[in-house]
């Protein structure tokens, strides 16, 4: 005799409109809550969210920062699609990130005060070279050594911090800086180019733009692509069709280190301008989300970088304006992927309620 | 009717009016680089900001902003947004600072810890913390058994390594046999590591902890192996009420005042700030009477000297590691000198880090 009040049954039949809808209500479930939220720290729900949501990007300026915000987010997640399309676990984007930084800096400094042309692309390049080998570590100790991928990237995150802390307050610090923690600025020439006066949008954003087009190409167009998305339906499948999967996982990690390490570089050529210890706000960790929002597709994750680019500036915009704590911010990007994860749950598995019945055998 | 009307127009006119004050209300803006409540660094300027704004003039602050490129979006966006006076209180927000303040000439801006005034609406300030080190130095030459200090240090920058020197050199006069321990830790906010630091400091024979970051947690290890230690930034107390002696305390609400009242009232001008004990920029919390009536007078003798000028932190002799003469007998060290130190004393132990 047993009673049984809920089951949850596997759905069928999941509609793809509505697989690619629910981010959208996962945002609206957001702002809900989060108005929720402001409303008991009392606040008015609706002017908080206006100076979260709208004020930020008001304005050319906002618009420029937003830009720049998601300029490496989308660019992170855009390489992490491809690991997660095919089922490779890299959370460590936040290393390859440091890493390419560290490699492409160290290039920067290289060419400190030489002009040309050629300075900023062997820049742009190495930082890219530096990330793809970066995760080629956890990918080779994944395939020749069975290690866990999730560990071993999450883990040389630590070691890149670590690489470049010691960088920049030995070996690389600038020699006219007291002994802070930062390198020189870097020359003109290393610097990605500004795209208009008075903002600070640059020309890393172009980068991203191919980085879509091509992780679209090779995703829906080419044989790689199809051996990914096999990959990521079933590995068994993949083996029976004879597909190799140690390279495709070596690629994948390469492609997603390239993409890490491009939007460390550009970070440090961008924005920033020289090697310091905080070039990145944990973009790394932070692109996870943005890859899952955008449900893997390039499309969607160029809307998911630029809504969580704007949690960002509206965390601040709101503190400003109506001294909201700070970190609203991060609860509204936990409460985004908690709203999207809750809601592919109900997509995919159906509760049935039962009542009180009773199965006598 | 016609009620009705002058009603709506009245509070029509009064809303403008009430906009237009707002437009124009003179307003301060902060830059932190931590959460308000870490207790030590940002905790004190939050303090500063709330002092400014009981003096009547609005604030506003933006918290745990990284010192990368976000810096220079919230100095702006605050510029923006109708702020006058904008402290960034972080030296990482030094370039992002100036780079904006070229942008906005009729706002003023105060750098904290820099030495960037690109501008002429540029101004820097920082505190003379090295004194406060050396009233740490003549009690911990005091009250050690083992003669080993043990030191928690954040970065090998010139304020840091100051602070080493000026606390060694006040413990030697007192005591010729003491050694200080240091462990560089990378981070002004991790407690972590600054507890770990502080227990290999404890293991190695050190029966004082001091510390140059800015977390609790030193003294609550300190506290709980049974050895003294000394508060940082602000009064640490009641985290290890047996073992503090006192603590550093940065106050910075009488400067934040001052300057805040100054660019209301349009007698702002640019300068660069380092003021100490004599200002109570440098403020020391309450002696632990632990360490007995005498040795408290004393140090309160020697804060009244530091204040009033009669005595100073680096007075000569003074020899680095090796034996060289840095500070000849009876004179004192600039603060040219003070500001570009980048050697230990003799009796620090080991290297700075390059």
């Amino acid at each position: 005799m047993e009673v049984q009040l809920i089951k949850i049954e596997k759905r069928n039949d999941v509609s793809r409109s509505i697989y690619f809808l629910t981010p959208v209500l996962a945002i609206f479930l957001t702002l809900f809550g989060g108005g929720i939220i402001f409303f008991i720290l009392g606040f008015n729900p609706i002017e908080a969210l206006k100076f979260f949501f709208i004020t930020p990007i008001s304005d050319l300026y906002g618009l420029s920062e937003l830009l720049i915000k998601a300029t490496p987010l989308c660019l992170i997640a855009i390489g992490l699609s491809f690991c997660f399309k095919s089922n490779n676990w890299n959370i460590g984007a936040e290393g390859q990130l440091i890493f390419g930084g560290v490699v492409g800096g160290g290039v920067a400094l290289l060419f400190y005060n030489h002009d040309g042309f050629y300075v900023l692309p062997i820049i742009i390049l190495s930082g890219a070279i530096g990330g793809m080998l970066f995760a080629m570590i956890p990918a080779i100790l994944k395939t020749y050594f069975n290690t866990n991928e999730i560990l071993v990237s999450l883990m040389l995150v630590y070691v890149a911090k670590l690489l470049l802390d010691y960088l920049v307050v030995g070996p690389w610090s600038n020699p006219e800086g007291f002994n802070f923690p930062e390198t020189r600025q870097f020359s003109e020439s290393a610097r990605m180019p500004i795209l208009f006066d008075g903002l600070r949008i640059h020309a890393g954003i172009f980068i991203t733009l191919i980085a879509v087009f091509l992780s679209w190409l090779i995703l829906y167009k080419t044989y790689l692509g199809f051996q990914i998305k096999v990959s990521g339906f079933s590995l068994k499948t993949a083996k029976y069709a004879g597909f190799k999967g140690k390279t495709m996982i070596i690629i994948v990690f390469m492609i997603s280190g390239a993409c890490a390490g491009l939007a460390g570089v550009g970070e440090i050529t961008g924005p920033i301008g020289q090697l310091h210890r905080n070039i990145s706000p944990e973009y790394g960790f932070t692109a996870i989300i943005v890859a899952f929002l955008g449900r893997l597709n390039p499309v969607g994750i160029i809307f998911a970088s630029l809504i969580v680019a704007l949690t960002y500036l509206g965390a601040e915009t709101a503190q400003i304006f109506l001294q909201v704590p700070k970190y609203t911010g991060q609860v509204f990007q936990g409460m985004i992927l908690f709203f999207l994860l809750g809601s592919d749950y109900l997509l995919f598995f159906k509760i049935k309620f039962l009542g009180f019945k009773k199965n006598e055998l | 009717m016609y009620k009705l009307f002058l009603r709506s127009l009245i509070s029509v006119l009064f809303l403008l009016g009430f906009s237009l004050n707002a437009n124009a209300e003179f307003k301060v803006g902060f830059v932190y680089v931590g959460p308000t409540g870490d207790h030590g660094w940002t905790y004190q300027h939050d303090e500063g900001r709330k002092a400014v704004e009981a003096a009547g003039i609005k604030t506003t602050y933006v918290e745990s902003v990284p010192e990368g490129a976000d810096a220079e979006r919230v100095i702006r966006q605050l510029a923006q947004s109708g702020h006058d006076l904008i402290f960034t209180t972080s030296f990482g927000y030094m370039d992002p600072t100036n780079k904006v303040a070229k942008d906005f000439p009729n706002v003023k801006f105060e750098h904290a810890t820099g030495y960037k005034r690109d501008h002429s609406n540029v101004s820097t300030y920082s505190a003379r913390f090295y004194e406060g080190r050396t009233l740490l130095g003549h009690m911990a030459g005091k009250m050690t058994k083992t003669n080993t200090i043990g030191y928690i240090a954040s970065f090998p920058i010139p304020e840091v390594i100051r602070g080493i020197n000026a606390m060694t050199l006040a413990a030697q006069k007192v005591n010729p046999d003491i050694k200080t321990k240091i462990v560089w830790v990378f981070t002004w906010y991790d407690p972590g590591k600054e507890s770990e630091a502080a227990q290999a400091l404890i293991d190695q024979g050190a029966d004082i902890i001091m510390q140059h970051t800015d977390s609790t947690a030193p003294v609550q290890v300190a506290e709980k192996a049974g050895v003294w230690s000394f508060g940082q930034a602000s009064d640490m107390q009641r985290f290890a009420p047996k073992s503090i002696l006192t603590s550093i305390i940065d106050d910075w609400a009488p400067y934040y005042v001052e300057r805040s009242i100054a660019a209301r009232d349009g007698t702002w001008k640019q300068q660069d700030t380092w003021h100490g004990l004599k200002e109570g920029m440098v403020a020391m919390a309450p002696y632990n009477s632990a360490m007995g009536g005498d040795l408290v007078k004393e140090v309160e003798q020697l804060q009244k000297d530091l204040a009033s000028g009669k005595a100073h932190s680096f007075t000569g002799p003074i020899y680095d590691q090796k034996g060289n003469i840095l500070v000849a007998e009876g004179a004192v060290a600039d603060d040219g000198m003070l500001a570009g130190m980048n050697v230990y004393v003799k009796g620090v132990e080991g290297d700075i880090p390059q």
